[in-house]
């Protein structure tokens, strides 16, 4: 299971970062059920009336709904068993849930959008008749909905005239004109509700989506939410007393990445450091590396993943298998929770994920005659000979190769701060060659700078820059050496925001650009653009300038409704700019990453 | 750079300045090659072969290197074999008569016999290519048979021996497969003296294909006299341009053949001087390129640039003598990146660029 992302719903779910546009025809058991349902229930349902004309879970293209009707809910008796019924076949629990919400919203936001917001909303409510068959508990809301949709119209109102809600402010501001009581009764009955959801999902699961969904929530009153969001008090509740990290609210979401998890790491620092000795699961390592993540002590793809796989290492040896458990079950339990928690401090590089596969896997191969200590010390010594072959030799292979494309005379670019480059740049200075490098930068990270200082302390003639200066910086230029995050099936390079345009104007120029990337960052995935996968960064440091106080024009940025600060913290190179990848398998060009990425997980398989 | 001093010097630089070695076996054998020299050289080669094979110094530990290279001059003789066919040949010849007792030295022996060839032309590709082919195919049989050294030894022997057949007969296999991008009716433009590309024509004609060929004069190999001449032979109707004249005649031109001296991993081809050009010319004008080259020259190098190989100098001969303190550019062969060729025709099958890496890594990973 890929760790990086929330697990796909299995069975008719949508994958939760898919942007949902058009309506789904609901994926019923039998045809006869469709339109007794949708007789019965034509405001979520409203969609599928014409849908039913279609093949089941197919996604029909915009259409539009039949007018909402008041009385769509007369609580009959065949309406729940009906809607049971319905409900009862789709599989998964956590995007069950979240689309009860949503449609529990969209019968909210129906009444107070335009109709074409109302459209969205009858969309996500055919979602939710899609995606709500299965969850037994569903089907107890439509009476409470009919109940609760005066109070919540009310509870809209007095929230269109506040600034901004808290998470906690849906229920605990429920403002005047609303009946507390009747809402109480009617969340609780929701709560029991949510409670009822079988346990069959993966809690792991479950909680990352909900920690990655809490925070998108929409801010912007009368922007229709593109994707399912918890806004549901009771999940949130339940999630935060889940979560380790607080999740605070984020502000003034870029439109297009709001699939991504806001940024909200800025303030869990102190909080988390007060908890430091009360987190019974967490082991302290596991715990101190999470930290360093959220402080940005540890950052790089080597790095950060070194020091997970050696925290990991710590949590084995002091791991003691439960009564009645085995171990390799148990201990992969605590690894994802420890993998949940890194995630909650900042999003799994792809390098960590694919360490995180390897120590799943050599887990899972524990033969089961293995006593508890040997089989820890077995982990051990792989997790310790990952670090030392697929890291540092392999470290040691790649600057072996990239030398030899270092001439005297050359004129090195770099860009940011890669390890692996800058023990090329050791290396290269060592064997006596004759080169000056040259260091571009960029803000907000400003990560060149320390790789400048280490290069200069050697006696490596330095060039320093930022990024604005590159197309014209690129003329002196001879070679283009880059670090990568990650590079991908197609070949394209996922690194540092700014890689790409530093690549782009090097080819435009006819500058070789190599890329330098140890083989177990590969990734069979795809990636055409640097929207759908990335990470986002703290916006606050856009606004500021170190050390230049009197530029403080972005001051109040979240003060105004206008105005989104996007930091993103990678981006993808395309495979045309870039004319070498360097890896411990050898130099090859970029349309070779998908040779290697098969044969080396065809290795894997006998490590 | 000391020939271009020398160049500057002397009003007429003579052959003196280190030519590849490369280039100067097959500036012999073109001087005076022609189909029926062809035939008989061949013949007194194999009568050769049997007195040479006896004549081989005995091995001894150290003296393997020179054995080697004289019985690499005896195979690279002949007109027909490609040097690094010669090369796989002497290596097999070096195990024949080698007296190591366990793998591990002969593994030592065929190591320094294999540099030894390297160092002999440090400039020839597809030789170092195919050495270090041989190498792996050595060390990968040696890996995996645990039987009596004798057993093994003589199973290298017939690896090694199958491996020359094959690459002798990769011409006839590249040849086979060409066929059908040769159509009725098509100008094809060669550069380039290249013995895959001249079978390749061959077995086209002898297959009454009607077709024509533009030959670029190539200097300053002279290749384009040469190749034009055995094309004549053959009943072709060939014409020949000057390497200006290309993109003039590029309109005329349906398809381009040239051979490669080696392939390296990114896909490109490095090949006699002039390719690159033609290839710039033929990808804006939308004309494909097809590159017939045999397995053996696959390569681990990737040059990023023209100046990232290992120069090999020709003698370029004006006919005129050039002025004092004027250099000349003597560089015998160019690097054309892969995004400029269409197909490469091998005897592993048509492959477009990508799929070099593919090979390499299969083989040598």
């Amino acid at each position: 299971m890929d760790l990086r992302r929330p697990p796909r719903s299995t069975s008719g779910g949508v994958e939760p970062k898919i942007r949902q546009v058009g309506f789904v025809t609901p994926d019923v058991s039998g045809p006869s059920e469709l339109p007794a349902v949708a007789a019965l229930q034509p405001g979520p349902a409203a969609g599928s009336p014409p849908a039913s004309d279609l093949s089941p879970g197919s996604l029909s293209p915009v259409m539009i709904p039949p007018p909402r009707h008041a009385d769509h809910l007369s609580p009959g008796s065949p309406s729940p068993p009906a809607s049971e019924a319905i409900l009862a076949s789709s599989a998964p629990q956590p995007s069950s849930m979240r689309f009860d919400a949503a449609s529990e919203l969209a019968e909210d936001d129906s009444r107070s959008m335009a109709p074409s917001a109302g459209e969205l909303e009858t969309n996500k409510g055919d979602l939710a008749d899609t995606q709500n068959e299965g969850a037994p508990v569903s089907q107890k809301q439509k009476p409470s909905k009919a109940e609760r949709r005066a109070i919540q119209e009310a509870q809209r109102a007095a929230k269109a005239a506040a600034k901004e809600a808290g998470l906690s402010g849906k229920s605990t501001g429920a403002p005047s004109g609303a009946n507390p009581a009747v809402s109480k009764q009617a969340k609780s009955a929701k709560a029991s509700q949510k409670k009822d959801v079988p346990p069959a999902a993966n809690t792991v699961a479950s909680e990352k989506k909900v920690t990655e969904r809490l925070p998108e929530r929409d801010r912007k009153k009368d922007a229709p939410h593109p994707r399912m969001q918890f806004d549901d008090v009771h999940r949130v509740e339940k999630a935060k007393k889940r979560a380790i990290v607080n999740q605070s609210e984020a502000r003034n979401r870029v439109e297009l990445f709001r699939h991504l998890p806001q940024y909200v790491h800025g303030t869990q620092l102190p909080d988390l450091e007060s908890k430091f000795f009360q987190l019974e699961p967490i082991h302290p390592s596991v715990y101190k590396v999470g930290l360093q993540y959220l402080s940005g002590e540890v950052s790089g793809g080597n790095g950060r993943c070194i020091a997970m796989l050696l925290s990991f290492r710590e949590a084995i040896k002091d791991y003691s298998t439960p009564p009645n458990k085995t171990l390799s079950r148990d201990l992969t339990a605590k690894i994802s929770s420890y993998v949940s928690f890194f995630i909650e401090c900042r999003p799994l590089s792809i390098s960590m994920g694919n360490a995180i596969r390897f120590l799943k896997n050599r887990i899972a191969k524990l033969p089961l005659t293995l006593s508890e200590s040997e089989a820890k010390a077995s982990l051990q010594s792989d997790i310790d000979r990952f670090i030392n072959e697929k890291i540092v030799v392999a470290d040691q292979v790649i600057v072996s190769h990239a030398i030899t494309k270092v001439r005297d005379g050359d004129v090195l670019l770099t860009y940011g701060s890669s390890s692996v480059v800058e023990m090329i740049l050791d290396h290269a200075h060592e064997l006596g060659r004759k080169f000056r490098v040259i260091v571009v930068d960029s803000r907000p990270k400003l990560e060149g700078q320390g790789l400048l200082r280490r290069l200069v302390a050697k006696g490596i003639n330095c060039t320093y820059t930022h990024i604005n200066a590159v197309s014209y910086i690129m003329h002196e230029v001879t070679r283009v050496f880059l670090g990568a995050s990650s590079i991908l099936s197609n070949g394209t390079v996922y690194s540092r925001v700014g890689t790409a345009s530093v690549a782009m104007v090097a080819h435009a120029l006819g500058i070789p650009v190599l890329v330098c990337c140890e083989a177990y960052k590969f990734h069979e995935r795809v990636q055409l653009d640097s929207i759908c996968a990335n990470e986002l960064g703290d916006p606050d440091v856009i606004s500021k300038v170190p050390g230049r106080a009197d530029l403080d024009h972005l001051k109040n940025w979240t003060d105004k409704e206008n105005l989104q600060l996007l930091n993103l913290t990678y981006d993808a190179t395309p495979s045309d700019y870039v004319s070498m990848i360097i890896t411990d398998y050898g130099m090859l060009p970029p349309t070779s990453v998908p040779v290697i990425v098969r044969e080396y997980r065809k290795e894997q398989l006998w490590v | 750079m000391a020939m271009e001093l020398d160049a500057a010097q002397n009003p007429n630089p003579n052959p003196d300045p280190p030519i590849s070695a490369y280039y100067q076996t097959r500036a012999d054998h073109h001087a005076v090659v022609s189909s029926d020299w062809l035939a008989h050289a061949a013949a007194a080669a194999s009568s050769v072969t049997d007195t040479d094979a006896d004549a081989a110094p005995p091995p001894s530990p150290g003296g393997n290197g020179g054995g080697v290279i004289e019985e690499f001059n005896m195979w690279r003789r002949k007109p027909e074999a490609a040097e690094a066919v010669a090369a796989i040949m002497a290596l097999t010849a070096v195990i024949r008569s080698s007296r190591a007792t366990t793998m591990m030295e002969l593994e030592i022996e065929l190591k320094k016999a294999s540099d030894k060839l390297k160092s002999w032309d440090a400039t020839s590709i597809s030789l170092s290519a195919a050495c270090d082919l041989f190498m792996r195919f050595v060390t990968r049989t040696s890996h995996l048979e645990h039987e009596k050294f004798d057993a093994a030894k003589s199973r290298l022997i017939e690896r090694g021996e199958k491996f020359g057949e094959i690459s002798l007969k990769a011409r006839k296999t590249i040849a086979m497969l060409s066929q059908d991008f040769i159509l009725d009716g098509c100008t094809m433009l060669v550069h380039g003296y290249s013995r895959v590309v001249l079978e390749i024509l061959k077995l086209a004609a002898s297959n009454r294909k009607l077709f024509r060929v533009l030959c670029t004069e190539g200097r300053p190999d002279r290749t384009g006299l040469r190749m034009s001449n055995e094309i004549a032979a053959l009943g072709i109707p060939v014409k020949v341009l000057i390497d200006s004249a290309v993109a003039y005649s590029m309109d005329e031109i349906d398809m381009i053949f040239v051979g490669a001296d080696g392939v390296v991993e990114s896909g490109g081809i490095i090949n006699m001087m002039g390719t690159y050009q033609i290839a710039l010319v033929a990808h804006s004008m939308n004309k494909p390129l097809y590159v017939a080259a045999e397995s053996y020259k696959f390569a681990r190098l990737y040059p990023l640039d023209q100046k990232d190989m290992t120069p090999a100098h020709r003698p370029i001969d004006f006919g005129v003598p050039v002025p004092a303190g004027v250099e000349i550019e003597t560089s015998a062969r160019d690097y054309t990146p892969p995004q400029y060729l269409t197909l490469l025709l091998t005897d592993l099958g048509v492959l477009t660029p990508s799929v070099v890496s593919d090979e390499l890594i299969q083989l040598y990973l």
